[in-house]
């Protein structure tokens, strides 16, 4: 019986981008070949993350809640002076804290994952876009955990349900596209050098505040000028929007950014893949 | 390609950098090459850089196994990540057909918090098996690992050479086309290590394989070719240089032979000569097998010892001990002590060995003289020396006459 024809791979030092059609059709069926894989290390990332620990999923509800309470008490006791949302503060805060923590989090997985998988890629070919979306599974449980808060505070108040709520989702996965664009991006400079990480995590510290996370869309000075500028603003705003008033009023800069997320996060993929096969040759062993 | 050859090494060169900062900054600048489509495959040698493969060819047929080996740093580990396509080549180019199956790391992927059957499935998903595969699969894996008592205990609680048996027993699943194997089987206890040796043996049959060992009885038993690298480039190959298995192992030796002997005194005794004679009494590296070999002693023995023994080791390749040689007890009263022995035949089979003496006092308590590797000598030959044995019994063998048996035909 002959044999099917094997396989034939070939390394050469080129640049894989002198056969753009051939890297297309790998990095499509890497992907889809990626996801058993990907699936497989999410169920160990979470299953191991939480069997160690007695409060177990609760972890993921607190750092939120906690957030949400010391903003609310810091409010109640004129200690900062919010202007008024247009919805109760708490639930103003908790939306705006939730959505922002996981964009953070879509930020800092790829790099997470890349480096505590160091070991795995040194050693073994496998379809590298497995990691990146084992890390997007986990930000987006995370994300599940802690909505159901948020639910817990729609009833509390007893808030309407707006008809625009079912696109809070799409739009959650936009404000996750733009995070993990950022995150993508950075990954190869930030395998290479710690600086990133650390960068991310002083930047992202920053930014927080100039964000209309915890208080509403500055309507004059410096502050307005960079949340106009600041692409999570309309993002964000949107979101919140969508799942507690209706309509939204950055409804434009929402699809801008969301476009550009997606185009910049392909590209980010492609940087991904192109570089790292001299990452790897710069990682321990 | 040949339609048989899985693996073709054409002039492959990898290039590394000695400084951290450098290579760092030289990685930015390979994936900005990579970007502009530039490629780094024509750039020279950065400051700093050094060709850790350099000019590297070989090509592989199904059913042959090359033993891949060199001294620490040769860039024997290096080939395996390009070949598995880990890293590029910075020169050459690699062609590899079919699947490729890598016996690198054993476990990849195990969670130490989870348990053994949950590892399987991890360790399984990143040797590409799909979750059906491993489902058919799994209780081959947990009986040939022999741990069923503890599959379901998580793997942090595993003696180190449990956590290899399991993943032995994945990566062994695999059915690979090109298997490529590092020195991973030099753990786990004799019986497993029996069981591991025939499960690549079985499958080796169906595909091309490359050993990367420092343990010469194996690539004597299993490669039929052998490459032996030093310092990023290929020295001495079977197939390239048209030399025989033993001499490509002769020249990976060779480039430790530089090693001398050492002598370890215990206080008040000292070593004054050391001599290996032939037939004709003149020092000689060099002896025919089953030829007669002197040694000569001379030493100075600390009295209050009275009486001592002497005792020669002879050490193969390896550095085991293959034959020793002892001494009667004698008197060393005077203080001196000038021995000699004569071993007829000596009939070690052709190779290279060192030889080692030690002096003890009468009850062998206390090490007088340690003189260590104190003299090289090789055996030469004509004996057919298989697996590179030290000995080949003189045995008298002999012919049964069957018509005078009759019918008593002996079945083996």
């Amino acid at each position: 019986m002959p044999n099917p024809p094997l396989k034939e791979v070939v390394y050469t030092p080129d640049s894989l981008l002198l056969r753009p059609r051939d890297l297309c059709r790998s990095m499509m069926t890497d992907l889809l070949s990626s996801r058993g894989l990907a699936w497989r290390l999410l169920m160990r990332n979470i299953t191991a993350q939480y069997r160690q620990s007695m409060l177990g999923y609760l972890w993921a509800f607190l750092p939120p809640l906690f957030t949400m309470l010391v903003w609310v008490f810091l409010n109640n006791q004129k200690v900062i002076n919010i202007e008024d949302p247009g919805m109760p503060y708490p639930v103003f805060v908790l939306t705006g804290t939730i959505l922002w923590q996981t964009f953070v989090d879509a930020i800092n997985s790829p790099l997470k994952i890349v480096n505590e998988s160091k070991g795995l890629l040194t050693k073994v070919n496998f379809p590298r876009e497995a990691l990146i979306l084992a890390g997007l599974g986990e930000v987006l449980f995370n994300f599940v955990i802690r909505a159901v808060l948020l639910i817990g505070l729609f009833f509390w108040f007893n808030l309407a349900v707006p008809v625009t709520l079912p696109l809070a989702l799409p739009g959650v996965l936009a404000l996750i596209a733009l995070g993990l664009m950022f995150g993508v991006l950075l990954t190869p400079l930030g395998v290479l050098y710690s600086d990133v990480g650390r960068g991310i995590m002083i930047f992202t510290q920053i930014w927080f505040f100039l964000t209309p996370v915890i208080y509403p869309m500055p309507k004059t000075g410096i502050a307005a000028i960079l949340a106009q500028f600041n692409p999570v603003t309309p993002v964000l705003i949107t979101i919140r929007d969508w799942l507690i008033l209706g309509a939204s009023s950055q409804i434009i800069g929402f699809w801008l950014v969301t476009v550009g997320a997606i185009i910049f996060l392909l590209l980010g993929w492609l940087l991904y893949r192109l570089s790292m096969p001299h990452l790897i040759a710069r990682m321990s062993a | 390609m040949n339609e048989d050859t899985l693996v073709k090494v054409e002039n492959v060169s990898k290039k590394f950098c000695r400084t951290l900062k450098r290579s760092l900054l030289y990685c930015v600048q390979d994936v900005f090459g990579e970007i502009t489509r530039r490629g780094q495959g024509q750039t020279p040698l950065r400051p700093g850089e050094f060709w850790a493969i350099n000019d590297v060819s070989f090509e592989l047929k199904r059913g042959e196994c090359l033993g891949l080996i060199g001294p620490n740093g040769a860039g024997k580990s290096t080939i395996l990540k390009l070949l598995n396509g880990l890293i590029k080549p910075d020169r050459g180019s690699i062609t590899v057909s079919g699947r490729v199956g890598a016996l690198i790391e054993l476990g990849a992927g195990f969670n130490p918090i989870l348990t053994g059957r949950e590892n399987i499935y991890i360790n399984g998903s990143v040797l590409g098996f799909s979750k059906r595969e491993i489902d058919e699969r799994i209780d081959e894996i947990i009986n040939f690992a022999e741990i069923s008592n503890f599959i379901d205990t998580p793997v942090q609680n595993y003696s180190s050479g449990m956590k290899v048996r399991l993943g032995f027993a994945v990566a062994s699943q695999m059915n690979p086309d090109l298997l490529v194997i590092d020195e991973v089987l030099a753990v786990g206890d004799v019986g497993f290590r029996a069981k591991c040796y025939n499960r690549i043996a079985e499958l080796m049959k169906h595909s091309a394989v490359i050993l990367v060992t420092h343990s010469i009885p194996h690539v004597d038993r299993y490669c039929n070719r052998v490459l032996l690298m030093d310092k990023g480039q290929g020295v001495e190959d079977t197939f390239r240089d048209g030399k025989d298995k033993g001499e490509v192992i002769q020249a990976y030796y060779n480039l430790f032979s530089k090693e001398v002997g050492t002598v370890t005194v215990k206080e008040g005794n000292s070593l004054l000569g050391f001599k290996v004679l032939n037939p004709d009494g003149h020092e000689t590296a060099q002896i025919v097998h089953g030829e007669e070999l002197r040694v000569h002693i001379k030493a100075e023995v600390d009295p209050a010892f009275h009486s001592a023994v002497a005792h020669l080791a002879f050490h193969n390749r390896e550095l085991q001990v293959v034959a020793t040689c002892s001494s009667q007890v004698v008197s060393c009263d005077e203080g001196s002590l000038e021995l000699s022995v004569n071993i007829a035949p000596f009939n070690l089979n052709p190779a290279d060995y060192k030889i080692s003496l030690i002096v003890f006092d009468e009850k062998k308590q206390h090490h007088l003289i340690w003189g260590n590797a104190m003299w090289d000598i090789k055996v030469a030959g004509e004996l057919v020396n298989y697996g590179g044995a030290a000995i080949c019994f003189n045995g008298s063998w002999s012919q049964q006459d069957h018509d005078a048996e009759g019918a008593s035909n002996v079945s083996v």
